[in-house]
């Protein structure tokens, strides 16, 4: 918890109030929406051969309710720590079997992964670490013209981030792709989308440095001008470092989102995962198989950046939390 | 601690001389015509009610304030707004705040020894030494590894001092450095700046702390709507002030 009270609040769960209005609620929608002729409805019959119809429903009800409500009763049992995990794991099992529940023929992913992570990964790897670098250093560039004295500069900053923020990604990618050829300029698919990707990005992200140099108390400028420092040691030895804690949260979500953003890349052809999944499935009419393939890597992928912001994080706290 | 007051301020070369300062935010006028003179070794308390432009007139000496008219000349350097003359007069003007402003993110030590690496141009053991030298004279040596946030105020603002005397300025200044402190905390703070003056630095004080200005000042000065009403050494300011306001002043910080 982030902020800890001094009181012990009975845990919601454990309140009759909040418990049986909920299990009802559970039995209730099951009930209501037919729980019977679901996949669990399916392995209730296994048990329960005689049950059919509204019996059947009813019975699949029970079955998850009680399932749900001992569930709760063994979790309120744990540590804090072990109830996150637990629960995480538990609701990552149940979106596994959703996808296990399309029949998928793992003989056909099998075959098709290597091919997916070494040329598809790879490549969106590839897009979004260049993107993320170049966007970064455009967003640093951008947040300092912003709150520049040079009119020029932030004329061009505010001009930047009004337009690649007011075009949708897919039409910064097109543009670049079809529109630079205009001038005399043909550009290559994974440049064209390294572009896009940095511009875009760097646009939003122009605001959040932005605002997180803003954040820091002008008493912080005027010690460490006062002290004799210059202008660029002051924004990058106690400025930046500060803004930090600020920037990092909402920066590690730019990159996450980007990284599934690269996939729109694939509209001109570059054989980044999306593409791949998209076509590899083709032939074989297995586009589930693909699809469901690429977004565990995609997940998996962002619960790698979601860990590393974690770590980052941390570190930029250390000095605050003590 | 057995310093003598040091000789007579007069004689001595000037190192602020402000002539005819005049600053406005936008049509009211926070200083009206301050002419002063600080001498080097002199100790000025500068006290006002609030909003009286005392904090405003220190904050032009570096330039964290700019001015319409007047002359402002600090070790006979003329402040402009050029950045060179500006930095050079920052390395001569040490600067201690009401609300501390340490670097959060650094360590006591690294707040020390972070400005004398960069503006000073000091190795990074030189500055570690000569950091933990002014530590220890601020009696802080234990806490260099810690946090800001780790620290009492009174310990924060020692540290601060600590972090603009390690610079070795010509003339120290302090807005009202005891302000936001715990009333417990108020006095290790003010044993510092005794300290301090009977080593004969120069200094400026804005301050509430009239028992300090009696202890140390040469010469108190009272300003009030940004103009400087009176002034004199604490023996007659204190006993026998002339203009009204400094008396009904006086009245109610003196309890």
């Amino acid at each position: 918890m982030h902020f800890r009270d001094n009181i012990d609040y009975p845990p919601m769960l454990t309140r009759p109030t909040v418990f049986v209005p909920l299990l009802t609620a559970i039995f209730g929608g099951l009930w209501w929406f037919q729980a019977g002729n679901s996949a669990i409805g399916r392995l209730v019959l296994g048990m329960a051969p005689w049950a059919e119809g509204n019996p059947l429903n009813l019975l699949t009800a029970a079955f998850v309710t009680v399932l749900v409500g001992f569930n709760i009763f063994v979790v309120m049992r744990l540590p804090l720590r072990q109830q996150v995990w637990l629960v995480w794991g538990e609701l990552a099992a149940l979106i596994l079997l959703f996808f296990y529940s399309f029949d998928l023929s793992f003989a056909f992913i099998q075959r098709k992964i290597g091919f997916l992570i070494t040329q598809g990964l790879v490549t969106t790897l590839y897009i979004s670490a260049v993107s993320i670098a170049i966007a970064t250093v455009l967003a640093l560039m951008g947040a300092v013209a912003k709150l520049s004295s040079n009119g020029i500069a932030q004329g061009i900053a505010h001009f930047y981030t009004s337009l690649f923020r007011g075009l949708p990604l897919l039409m910064q990618i097109y543009m670049i792709y079809l529109g630079l050829p205009q001038l005399g300029y043909v550009v290559d698919a994974v440049p064209t989308g390294i572009a896009a990707l940095s511009l875009c990005y760097g646009a939003y992200m122009t605001e959040i440095f932005r605002a997180g140099i803003e954040s820091i108390p002008k008493g912080q400028w005027e010690a460490a001008r006062a002290l004799g420092m210059r202008p660029t040691s002051v924004m990058t030895r106690i400025i930046l470092p500060q803004s930090m804690r600020v920037i990092i949260p909402p920066t590690g979500n730019q990159f996450i989102s980007m990284l599934k953003d690269s996939s729109l890349v694939s509209v001109v052809g570059v054989w980044e995962l999306m593409y791949l999944a998209r076509t590899q499935g083709q032939t074989e009419f297995r586009h589930i198989e693909m699809m469901v393939t690429a977004s565990l890597i995609y997940w998996l992928m962002s619960i790698v950046l979601e860990l590393a912001q974690k770590r980052i994080e941390t570190h930029f706290n250390k000095a605050a939390t003590r | 601690m057995t310093f003598a007051k040091a000789p007579a301020a007069e004689t001595a070369a000037p190192t602020i001389e402000i002539t005819g300062l005049n600053k406005w935010y936008g049509s009211l006028q926070v200083l009206h015509d301050i002419n002063l003179t600080i001498a080097q070794g002199e100790r000025l308390v500068i006290c006002g009610p609030s909003g009286s432009g005392k904090s405003t007139l220190i904050r032009t000496i570096n330039a964290l304030e700019g001015f319409q008219n007047g002359q402002i000349k600090v070790a006979g350097i003329t402040l402009n707004r050029d950045q060179q003359v500006v930095e050079d007069i920052r390395r001569k003007v040490g600067m201690v705040f009401q609300q501390f402003n340490l670097f959060p993110h650094l360590t006591v030590l690294e707040n020390c020894a972070l400005p004398l690496r960069l503006v000073r141009g000091l190795s990074a053991a030189e500055a570690r030494d000569r950091a933990m030298h002014y530590l220890s004279k601020v009696r802080i040596p234990e806490q260099a590894l810690k946090y800001p946030a780790q620290l009492s105020g009174g310990q924060q603002q020692r540290v601060a001092i600590a972090r603009a005397v390690a610079m070795q300025p010509e003339v120290m200044l302090f807005d009202e450095p005891t302000s936001a402190l715990d009333p417990e905390m108020v006095k290790e703070v003010l044993d510092v700046m005794v300290t301090l003056a009977e080593e004969g630095m120069t200094m400026a004080v804005v301050t509430h702390e009239m028992g300090f200005a009696r202890q140390v000042a040469d010469r108190v000065i009272f300003m009030d709507a940004g103009r400087i009403v009176e002034q004199g050494p604490p023996s007659t300011f204190f006993t026998a002030p002339k203009s009204e306001r400094t008396k009904a002043f006086l009245q109610q910080v003196l309890h």
